[in-house]
């Protein structure tokens, strides 16, 4: 764990939360603290998610309707509530992802010039 | 699209299952149990604050602002104990007063009749609709034609409008009993839509000539009289006599009395058999359903051709040139509409002056606590809030007085719907509804919101610093407010002015219509229906009638007694008479009042006799037939002579002499004009009942047993009846006009004391601010006068602007009560200038207590104060 802690993690972009929980879904269901750890996992621990702050994202989309929840039984035997990605929300993960695309592409276009300028 | 949230509960066991799975997943990556908890919930970050961001993004927390509101509203209001409970009084006064009076209102003018499609019911008069019932009824030729050629109606039906109080002897149940009963046409409760509650409707052949005897019973006659038993039904009841059989019960619904003769109630109804009474007079009152889409206007039209027809067929006959057409509900109740009107704005008026009076408590209210929240906006209250707080605080009022008031108006309701002395129509099928129950909250809420935003509005032009830095009564207060709260004040004034100016007017003709000349004496004097049994001999008649009077005027204390047939001011019916060598225009041929009596019956009831002489027992059917009239019908049929001793074809049978003159007595109702009456003596016409007047030098009540035992003995089968003074008559004549006058005089009188109490409010806030400007105006010479005159000169200003405004309003208003006005002009000036004495001397007394206590400001203390 000590690690873990010693490495200075990328706090997430304002908005940016919503599509990783988004993305993170389209594997299947998955319970709170599961969304939080497949982020950084999948992100090879470079995200800092605050756990707390995901239970307010996760209200916020429930209450959109991109996402759907049901109290169920996690793998270890513990009583969970399980996000699930709803057709609307697959939709939006679409739109957003090709949003962020484009937008970190154009950032990325634009550093690079600069860098190059400079 | 509602979409349920997660709950609170829910959401604090997902955040505890996170953590527990984060903490599992720490000990199998080989952590202590508690290392794993910690480090857990060090992960999680800081559970409060998810909870609270979860919190506010629900709209859990709307709902426990406005339960905080609601609180917080409650108890600022227990420290403002003496204030809140004045608020809540005259806050359930005034909604108690405007629900009972909007309940009337409902009853009377607004809801539909509890007949079957009301709204297509019509009431047929004949000639202009006006007059005794003589002329507004017809004859059985009048109603047969109609109901065979006016093809605007799909049924007209009639009834006998002739009944009085208690024309039915019940027999055979005990002591024989009185009751109330009229005849009606085989169709009536089918034109009307009224099924009976048990049993059946007459059928035809109980409505021919020799059919079997039969009665419906009214349904509150039969819980009183029969326990509500139902096998009544098919039984026989004596009634006058005759076996007659109990077809029915009619629905509780049905009030006879409360549609058709206000302040009576009908016991049983017979049918009408119309070959028994074709021969006679105006006798039918015609009421009918008109077809779909039919405008009464058109039935009206029709109805005079028809009428015009009739006449040209029985040209000797029938006695109506024309017929008037109304809706059934401007038949019963068009004639209070304007009453009932003014009724109801007096009430709003005082809801309006209520209303103002609680604006000005709270705007002082909330002035004394501008620190308080010029201090909390400071900290960050939003002014949203605030106001939304000043508005629970408006609205915790508004629920306590809606209360207050529902109570005030459930008790008056019951009262009114029970008491039997107001002749108004449908009165006693007042309660609260569901209509009222609405009008209530409507008005609560408005009232609400007008004396909450008030207060509120001061919020909006707080300054804080202003507002912080005041440091207490000594600064000055905002000019703005205080002249917001004078405007209030001027208004209330202004307001109960034209209120009292309103109920000047009409009390003032009340007591006019009190002292008019009735013609009669009904002091110390009774009235007693008496039963005798003459064999429908008129010789023997006269006998028994004397008999009677004789004995009863031995009785000791006894002035005078003498009977009549009808009395003034009851039921009334007209003949017509043709004086000799007199020729009168078209439709002019005289008809006057008739009253069948006996001798000493003007006596009894304290008529003048002005010219020639009373009847007396030598006028016989043997003899020559004889009539008195009245002073206005000499005036009329005989103009400019003396029509003592004049000769006539009728009223009564044969040519009659005129023996008399007599003084014109007020005959349908007492602010009329008088028309003309005869007396024809009971000895030669056919009178209908008996009515003993006896005039007593004792309270007439002290006589009321030994003359019951004195009918007793001359006929054992009189029945129990009540002793009524003859005021009575007079009493329920101008009950309709009392009601008003006494409920709009004393809301009058309300508004009176709720702007006095607003001016002592005012003045008396004032005087607190003031109290160290006071002190210094004291240390720098001014005397205890000079104080007074100050703050009750300031007071009087605003009271005498409010009266003015008042007066203006007073004279554009008081035009619209023109109708109702009796012997006073809408402008009276005497009624104008006495309302204003009246607020002046009241408002100087609520503006002389707090000017006391300011000049007994000890200038020392004032100026430490604060």
């Amino acid at each position: 764990m000590s690690t873990q802690e010693e490495k200075e993690r990328l706090e997430l972009l304002q908005g940016t939360l919503d599509l990783l929980i988004l993305r993170t879904l389209i594997f299947g269901p998955r319970h709170g603290q599961g969304i939080a750890r497949a982020i950084q996992q999948t992100s090879e621990d470079e995200l800092l998610v605050e756990h707390g702050a995901l239970y307010p994202a996760l209200q916020r989309l429930e209450s959109r309707g991109w996402i759907s929840a049901e109290w169920g039984i996690s793998s270890n035997n513990r009583k969970a509530r399980f996000y699930k990605l709803t057709r609307t929300g697959r939709k939006q993960l679409a739109r957003e992802t090709v949003k962020w695309k484009r937008l970190t592409t154009a950032i990325g276009r634009v550093l690079s010039s600069e860098a190059s300028e400079g | 699209m509602f979409r349920r949230k997660q709950k609170q509960s829910d959401f604090n066991s997902e955040v505890e299952a996170h953590i527990a799975l984060e903490a599992d997943r720490l000990k199998e990556q080989g952590l202590s149990d508690k290392d794993a908890q910690a480090s857990a919930r060090r992960a999680f970050g800081n559970v409060t604050q998810a909870q609270e961001r979860f919190y506010e993004s629900g709209r859990w927390r709307w709902w426990d602002n406005l339960r905080q509101d609601v609180r917080f509203a409650v108890r600022s209001l227990r420290r403002d104990r003496g204030l809140a409970f004045v608020a809540i009084l005259i806050l359930g006064i005034g909604i108690g007063a405007n629900t009972a009076v909007f309940s009337v209102v409902d009853a009377i003018l607004l809801r539909p009749l509890p007949f079957h499609e009301p709204q297509s019911l019509a009431w047929v008069a004949g000639g202009d609709g006006t007059g005794g019932l003589s002329s507004v009824s017809f004859q059985v030729v009048g109603f047969e034609e109609l109901q065979r050629h006016a093809h605007s109606f799909q049924e007209l039906t009639s009834y006998m409008p002739f009944f009085g109080d208690s024309d039915y002897t019940l027999t055979g149940r005990g002591q024989p009993q009185l009751i109330s009963g009229v005849m009606v046409a085989e169709n009536f409760f089918q034109t009307l839509g009224v099924r009976p509650a048990i049993g059946r409707l007459f059928t035809t052949d109980e409505c021919q000539k020799g059919g079997r005897p039969a009665a419906l019973l009214d349904y509150a006659f039969w819980r009183r009289e029969f326990n509500a038993n139902p096998g009544i039904v098919g039984k026989t009841v004596t009634l006058n006599k005759q076996a007659v059989t109990v077809v029915g019960v009619l629905p509780p619904s049905f009030d006879f009395g409360s549609f058709f003769s206000p302040g009576l109630e009908m016991d049983v109804f017979v049918p009408a058999v119309m070959d028994n009474i074709r021969g006679w007079g105006n006798t039918l009152a015609i009421l009918g359903r008109l077809k779909p889409g039919v405008p009464v206007a058109q039935a009206q039209s029709e109805a005079r051709i028809l009428i015009h027809e009739i006449k040209a067929k029985n040209p000797n006959d029938f006695y109506l040139d024309t017929a008037t057409v109304t809706g059934l509900r401007d038949h019963i109740s068009g004639k209070l509409r304007r009453s009932l009107i003014v009724l109801w704005c007096a009430v709003g008026f005082i809801l309006l002056i209520a209303c103002v009076n609680l604006s000005n408590m709270m705007l002082a209210r909330s002035a004394a606590r501008g620190k308080e929240f010029a201090m909390r906006l400071a900290l960050g209250a939003g002014r949203g809030r605030l106001i939304r707080q000043l508005l629970a605080e408006g609205a915790v009022l508004a629920g306590a007085g809606v209360a207050l008031g529902l109570a005030i108006a459930i008790a008056v309701t019951r009262l009114l719907a029970h008491q039997g002395s107001v002749a108004l129509p449908l009165l006693n099928s007042v309660h609260l509804d569901g209509t009222a129950i609405a009008w209530t909250i409507f008005i609560a809420v408005a009232a609400a919101v007008l004396f909450g935003f008030a207060p509120a509005i001061r919020i909006f032009s707080t300054n804080l610093q202003e507002a912080l830095k005041d440091a207490g009564p000594g600064m000055s207060e905002g000019r703005k407010h205080d002249r917001m709260r004078k405007v209030l004040l001027v208004s209330e004034v202004a307001l109960a002015c034209m209120l009292l100016i309103g109920a000047g007017l009409l009390l003032r003709s009340f007591l006019g219509i009190l002292n008019v000349d009735l013609g009669f004496q009904p002091s110390r004097a009774a009235v007693i229906r008496v039963r005798y049994d003459d064999d429908n001999n008129a010789a023997r008649r006269g006998a028994v009638l004397q008999q009677i009077l004789q004995r009863v005027t031995a009785l000791p204390g006894m002035e005078s007694a003498g009977i009549t047939d009808m009395l003034p001011l009851g039921r009334n019916r007209s003949w017509g008479f043709a004086p000799k060598g007199k020729v009168y225009p078209k439709g002019e041929s005289p008809d006057a009042f008739v009253q069948v009596v006996t001798p000493g019956y003007f006596r009894a009831m304290g008529i003048r006799l002005l010219e020639g002489r009373d009847f007396n027992w030598q006028d016989t059917s043997k003899s020559e037939s004889v009539f008195i009239i009245n002073q206005t019908g000499a005036r009329r049929y005989w103009p400019g002579e003396d029509p003592v001793g004049r000769m006539s074809q009728g009223p009564g049978p044969g040519v009659n002499r005129v023996i008399g003159v007599v003084s014109d007595v007020s005959e349908t109702t007492v602010e009329d004009s008088a028309v003309p009456e005869i007396y024809v003596p009971a000895t030669q016409n056919d009178p209908e009942g008996a009515e003993l007047v006896v005039r007593t030098k004792l309270p007439p009540d002290t006589l009321s047993s030994s003359v019951m035992k004195t009918l007793r003995e001359i006929n054992p089968g009189q029945p129990a009846t009540e002793f009524r003074p003859l005021q009575y008559l007079v009493d329920h004549a101008n009950s309709p006009r009392q009601f008003v006058v006494m409920l709009v005089t004393s809301f009058a009188l309300l508004g009176l004391l709720l702007a006095s109490l607003g001016i002592y409010a005012v003045i008396s806030y004032s005087v607190t601010r003031r109290t160290q400007e006071i002190g210094i105006r004291m240390a720098l010479g001014a005397q205890k006068r000079d104080v007074l005159r100050m703050v009750v000169g300031q007071g009087i200003m605003l009271v005498l602007t409010g009266v003015v405004i008042g007066i203006v309003g007073g004279l554009a208003l008081s035009r619209s009560l023109m109708s109702l006005l009796y012997g006073v002009k809408p402008t009276d000036p005497a009624t104008f200038i006495s309302v204003s004495f009246i607020l002046v001397a009241v408002a100087l007394a609520a503006c002389y207590l707090p000017a006391r206590r300011a000049a007994k400001v000890d200038p020392l203390i004032a100026l430490r104060y604060e």
